[in-house]
Order: structure tokens, then C-alpha cells, then sequence
């Protein structure tokens, strides 16, 4: 990861004072490049917290990855003790000391064995460490709680004024010093040994709250170099110490467009048909059995299902109840565990302090590499320390995954009534998209919603939708929208049911209709064809009426003509034209 | 310890000086304050253990390695090596007192 921020560079630029890497992780970050090179450091702290450690990993570090040999010289443990001390953190002491990169020079004194008679000075330690550092071109040197000389050698004025003499002697030496000792009541070591290490002071701590033991670091003072003046808290794990808080101070991820779908088609939809974004983080809050393991575990099998690597962090459920849970509606997950896709790390929160459980999924998160992580919840480790503790870490996890391009679900428990707390409320901001789950209690009986209340650059539905848990997962169904709001449960169903049947009359009333306007029809064609035969009827009586009236006339005049030929009347003109049109008629 | 003494008896009581003692003088060097507490440790002797000791001085500078068999950190030390228990005393000697306690030749108080 690399760390870009105002003043912190780590590397130490070669104009600054040279620094000595310790190969602890963090500290270098925090110290900007390490402890200064050629002075000694002073390291205190109370008993238990890790000073010991931090010298020892210091002097293991310089050996193995720095080639730089080393001494120590210890004033409290023996050879054989450190070495087993330091063995349960991967340290090979005695091999290093077989390979002569670390000398170890364990000095003891009991008090009632000697006798102070007239001055005396530290020559012989002088002698002996000088004869350490040559024998193998020792660059590292630690004294590991130079104070028991206090209680063991009489006169602390020569005492004093021979320590002064040996940190002025190291520095000659050119050896990188640490100086270990116990925290004093008021001031920083009990016997006042920062008068003399004045380059550059650490002081350890090791604080219980809550029952949970915390160890935090901070680096009192380094004299000529910018430095992180924070409490930092750190851990000792099985490979050492780490000092976590150094992830990423800078917001420079890489971003992805990629949309990752979330096993939900109709959630997706909701997030502009595409579901989130890969890599961001993503909060689904809830109250108690509002589904959001369910919501989880879909997203989870869903992506185990295109061939995504996911890691699936569960404070509350073990692995084989998770897996059995999401068995009885459908999702099956063990087929994914088989084949590696999907891995659970369970752990209760109060096991240990929030420090513990950020190192420890930051060490499951770099050997699986997933590229999608579920916590489930996020509030529960929350819990562990105080708003700022657990919105701190919950900081350092994002940017921890965010650095990877991991898509994140993390679900948070709400308690009843609101629904949004305090601390998520703080969390939320750091956050991409944020979806809510809520049961709606009326007509007897409680129905699940869910909502998108936020989605970083993408649209999405405003909608609130009801979704049911059913024997294959989650189904985000029709919304119904009422008088009161969105309906939900057998209120939505008798709306539906309700919209049913009003289409329903609808299209029968228009059938109705149509068959009346069908009748209607026919009667009409019935009345016209009526009508019609009728008019036929008339039309031709009226023909046969003509037909009559026409022979009629007819004969009438040839009556008349034949009775006037009789009579030898003078109608003669009178009736030539008609006689003659008649005769025409006829010859045509 | 390494030497293979005659058997020690002695307890913490003074005990009637029999036995060889056997001292080993520790320094860095021959300074001053060296050669103080060489001078001062063989007058001690001279006056308490006439004709029964052996100092050895062992000089740091030349022999660095031998500072961690006796657990030497202050300069000038004296060991003990028999009788048996090992003693230490450090300073220059110029005190008699611890020394004479320190060496079980004198009861502390």
C-alpha cells in the first residue's frame, strides 16, 4: 500500500536525519522511516505491554531483512527464556545466534552478592558490550531494561553519570540503541532515563476498557524529524508486532465502474438495473430479524456463483448455522465453501479488543484475497469500544479494503424505534450505498421492506419495497401503493386482489356492452330489412298498379277511337296523332 | 562453580582461614584507578590473609571475553573464587569495611 499524505513519507528522504527501518509494521510508517539511525531510542512503557517485544523484533528484523547484526543485552530474562519468549512469534533467536547475527548477553547481578567498597564505574559493561558489537559488526543494540541496574548496583550517582557516559558511548559506537524501561508514576521511566535518551522516546501502554485490553503506542518525541504524535493502537500477533492504523490517510483509491449484481434481480433493478458498484462498501441496517444475514448470505452466494472469492466475517452465527439457515430457503452455500469460493471466519466480538479482530481480518483478508467481504454485523464489534474507537477502525477497514478493490457488505443491527442510531449515523458517512430493512407492524401481523437510502453515483428507486423470505431467497415483490403508504403483506395482497377484481368488472361491464350494442345492432338490421321488404311490397303494387292503369288507358282509347269511328265523329284531327303515336308504339 | 576446590565449608560465619584463597581482580586497563585497587587489594591481603591468597588481575581490555563468565559490569570488581561462595565485591577497595563483610571476614554489623 502506499501512503501519500502531507509530512509522512516513508523512505525518510536523505536530506532529513537517517533513520533505521525497524521492520515493525506501522511504526516505520509513524516514525516516517524508522528510528534515528546511530542514536539511541528510549522505549517505555508499564510492565506487559510489549517493550521487550518491540526491541526484540527490532534487533530480529535488522538481522534478518536489513543485514544489520545485532546485541542484546539483557538485564531481566536469560538467553534461553528469550528465546522461547520470542519463539512464539516465528523469531528464531538461537538460529540467528548460531549464524552469529544477534549476540545475546544476558547480564545479571544480585544485589546481595556484591559488596561496594570506595568508587567503582560500568567499565566492564562498556568492555563487554564493545567486545558484543565487534564480534559480529553488530548496527543494532538493545538493552533490555538497562534499570535494574538501579536495584542492583549501590550509589546511583556514579550510576547516573556512567549511563550518561554509555549513551554518549553508543552514539559513538554508531549503533542504533534501544533502551527499554518501565514506565515511572509521574514521569516518563521510573529512574528518569529520558534525561539522558533525548533523541527519541516511545512510550507503550496497555489500557483495559471495558474488560478488553487495548496496547497503544505513541511516539513521545524524535528530535529532527516530523513524526505521527497519535496513540496509535497496536498488537502483537503471531507474527509480531503491528502497529495497524497506517493504511491510508490519503483518499486515493482506485475506483472500478464495474457494477457487481446482488443476487436479487429485483434489488438490482432497484439500483439502476445493475446492482452496486465493485469495491465500495456497502451498509444494510436493520432492526432484529429484518433479514439482513439473509440479504447477506444472497449476496454472498451470488457471488460465489460467478466464481467470486468471498469472506464472510460473522460475530453472531457460526458457519454451520449460517450455512443451514440459508439452506431452509434455498441458498446453498456449502457447495461454495467446498470448492473454496466462500470462506467463514467466526469469531465472538468480546473474544478480544477491536484491535485484535481489525488485525485479524486484515491478516484473513490478505491471505484469502476475496474480492468481496461480508461483516456480519459491523455493531457488534462496534460495541467493543466507544463511538470514536469503532467508527476509527471501521475508518481503517474501508480504506483497507477499499486500497484492495473489495466490494463490502457490512449489516448493522438497530435497535427498536429508531432507525437510525448514532453510530451509524457516523458510519453511514463512510459508506456507498446504504440500504435499509424495516418491518412494518399493522392488521396483526409484521411485513418486511426493504429501501435504498442511499446510493453514491447511481440512480436508484426511491420506492420502498416489501420483500418476502421465501423458499428460494429473497423476493422483493409488487409495490402497492394505498391511501397510508406502500401496503404490505395481506393488505398488499387485498389490494391486489382488490385491483383484480376491479379490473375484472371492468372488462365484464365492457363485454356488457358490446353484447347490448350487438342486440342493438341486430335490431337495427332486423327493423331495416323489415322496412325494406316492406318498401319492396309496396314498390311493386305500385308496378302492377301502373301496369293496370296504363292497359286501362288503353283500351279505354281504343274504345273511344272504335266508338268514334261508330259515331263518325269529328274528333278525327284530335285523334290521328294519338292514333298515330299508338300505331308507332306498336309497329316498334 | 568451574574450579574443582577441595570441598568448601565455609557458611556464611567466618570461618578460620585454612584453605587457599583464590581472588580474581578485575580491571580495564592499567589506570589509576587500577592500579589503586590492586595496591589497596594487596594490602588487605597482606593484613587479613597473609600467605593464603593469590590475586589474579585480569585486564578487560586484553581479555573482554572473559567479563561474562563472572558477570562483571563495574570496574574494578573483585571475585571470590574460593573458598567457596563466590563473592563480588566492587570499588576501588579503599573501604575495608564491606570488604572485610563482603569477603565473610567480618559478620555485616
Amino acid at each position: 500500500m502506499k501512503i501519500k499524505t502531507n509530512g509522512f513519507t516513508p523512505g525518510a528522504p536523505k536530506t532529513l536525519l537517517p533513520k533505521c527501518p525497524t521492520g515493525i509494521q506501522g511504526l516505520d510508517e509513524i516514525t516516517g522511516g524508522g528510528l534515528p539511525r546511530g542514536r539511541p531510542t528510549l522505549v517505555c512503557g508499564g510492565a506487559g505491554c510489549g517493550k521487550t517485544l518491540l526491541a526484540a523484533e527490532f534487533l530480529v528484523r535488522g538481522a534478518v531483512q536489513f543485514g544489520e547484526p545485532g546485541v542484546l543485552m539483557a538485564f531481566e530474562e536469560t538467553e534461553k527464556e528469550l528465546t522461547a519468549n520470542v519463539a512464539s512469534l516465528g523469531f528464531d533467536l538461537a538460529g540467528l545466534v548460531r549464524r552469529k547475527k544477534i549476540v545475546i548477553d544476558y547480564v545479571h547481578i544480585e544485589r546481595s552478592e556484591v559488596q561496594a567498597s570506595g568508587e567503582y564505574d560500568l567499565e566492564g559493561l562498556f568492555v563487554r558490550l564493545g567486545h558484543a558489537i565487534d564480534s559480529i559488526g553488530a548496527k543494532r543494540v538493545v538493552l533490555d531494561t538497562l534499570e535494574v541496574l538501579f536495584a542492583s548496583l549501590p550509589n546511583e550517582a556514579i550510576l547516573r553519570s556512567e549511563l550518561r557516559r554509555l549513551f554518549r558511548w553508543l552514539k559513538d559506537k554508531g549503533v542504533t540503541a534501544v533502551i527499554t524501561a518501565e514506565r515511572g508514576r509521574e514521569s516518563l521511566t521510573r529512574h528518569g532515563l529520558e534525561e539522558y535518551v533525548s533523541d527519541c522516546v516511545i512510550l507503550l501502554d496497555h489500557r483495559v476498557n471495558d474488560q478488553i485490553a487495548t496496547r497503544h503506542l505513541r511516539v513521545v518525541k524524535y528530535r529532527g524529524a516530523l513524526h505521527g504524535t497519535n496513540e496509535f493502537p497496536f498488537l502483537i500477533g503471531d507474527e509480531g508486532i503491528s502497529v495497524l492504523p497506517i493504511t491510508s490517510l490519503a483518499l486515493n483509491h482506485e475506483v472500478s465502474t464495474e457494477r457487481i449484481a446482488t443476487g436479487i434481480p429485483r434489488l438490482d433493478a432497484m439500483l439502476g438495473g445493475k446492482g452496486f458498484f465493485c469495491g465500495s462498501s456497502i451498509l444494510v441496517t436493520g432492526t432484529a430479524g429484518t433479514g439482513k444475514t439473509i440479504i447477506s448470505s444472497n449476496f454472498a452466494q451470488a457471488a460465489g456463483r460467478r466464481g467470486e472469492r468471498v469472506l464472510f466475517f460473522s460475530f453472531e452465527e457460526s458457519p454451520n448455522q449460517i450455512i443451514r439457515n440459508m439452506h431452509s430457503i434455498g441458498l446453498r452455500m456449502e457447495p461454495l465453501v467446498k470448492r473454496g469460493l466462500l470462506r467463514f471466519h467466526s469469531q465472538r466480538p468480546s473474544l478480544c479488543g477491536l484491535e485484535m479482530h481489525l488485525a485479524t481480518m486484515f491478516k484473513e483478508i490478505a491471505t484469502f484475497k476475496p474480492q468481496v467481504v461480508i461483516v456480519d454485523p459491523i455493531t457488534s464489534l462496534m460495541e467493543l469500544g466507544t463511538v470514536s474507537e469503532g467508527k476509527g477502525m471501521v475508518t481503517r477497514l474501508i480504506d483497507y479494503l477499499k486500497a484492495g478493490q473489495v466490494t463490502t457488505l457490512f449489516t448493522s443491527l438497530t435497535q427498536g424505534g429508531h432507525t437510525l442510531q448514532q453510530s451509524e449515523g457516523g458510519m453511514s458517512s463512510l459508506m456507498d450505498a446504504w440500504l435499509l430493512l424495516q418491518d412494518f407492524e399493522g392488521n396483526g401481523e409484521r411485513n418486511r421492506v426493504l429501501y435504498v437510502l442511499k446510493a453514491r453515483g447511481m440512480k436508484h428507486s426511491n420506492q420502498i419495497r416489501e420483500f418476502l423470505i421465501s423458499d428460494h431467497g429473497i423476493d422483493v415483490v409488487d409495490a402497492y401503493i394505498g391511501a397510508s403508504g406502500v401496503l404490505t403483506g395481506s393488505a398488499r395482497v387485498a389490494q391486489a386482489d382488490l385491483e383484480k377484481a376491479a379490473v375484472l368488472s371492468s372488462q365484464q361491464e365492457a363485454a356488457q356492452l358490446k353484447r347490448a350494442v350487438e342486440r342493438k345492432r341486430a335490431a337495427l338490421e332486423r327493423q331495416i330489412s323489415d322496412l325494406r321488404a316492406d318498401y319492396e311490397t309496396e314498390a311493386l303494387e305500385l308496378r302492377r298498379i301502373a301496369e293496370q292503369v296504363g292497359t286501362r288507358t288503353l283500351l279505354l282509347g281504343t274504345e273511344r277511337t272504335a266508338s268514334g269511328i261508330l259515331r263518325q265523329a269529328d274528333a278525327k284531327a284530335a285523334v290521328h296523332p294519338r292514333g298515330r303515336a299508338r300505331n308507332r308504339k306498336v309497329n316498334s | 562453580m568451574k574450579t574443582k576446590s577441595v570441598k568448601p565449608r565455609a557458611t556464611t560465619k567466618p570461618r578460620p582461614l585454612a584453605k587457599l584463597w583464590q581472588l580474581r581482580l578485575y580491571v580495564v586497563d592499567s589506570t589509576p584507578k587500577s592500579l589503586t585497587a590492586l595496591a589497596n587489594l594487596k594490602q588487605f591481603c597482606e593484613a587479613h590473609l597473609k600467605g593464603i591468597y593469590r590475586i589474579t588481575v585480569i585486564d578487560l581490555l586484553k581479555q573482554p571475553q572473559l567479563a561474562k563468565g563472572d558477570q562483571i559490569l563495574a570496574i574494578p570488581t573483585v571475585v571470590r573464587r574460593l573458598p567457596k561462595p563466590v563473592r563480588t565485591i566492587i570499588g576501588n577497595l579503599s573501604d575495608i569495611k564491606p570488604l572485610l563483610v563482603g569477603l565473610d571476614l567480618r559478620p555485616a554489623d
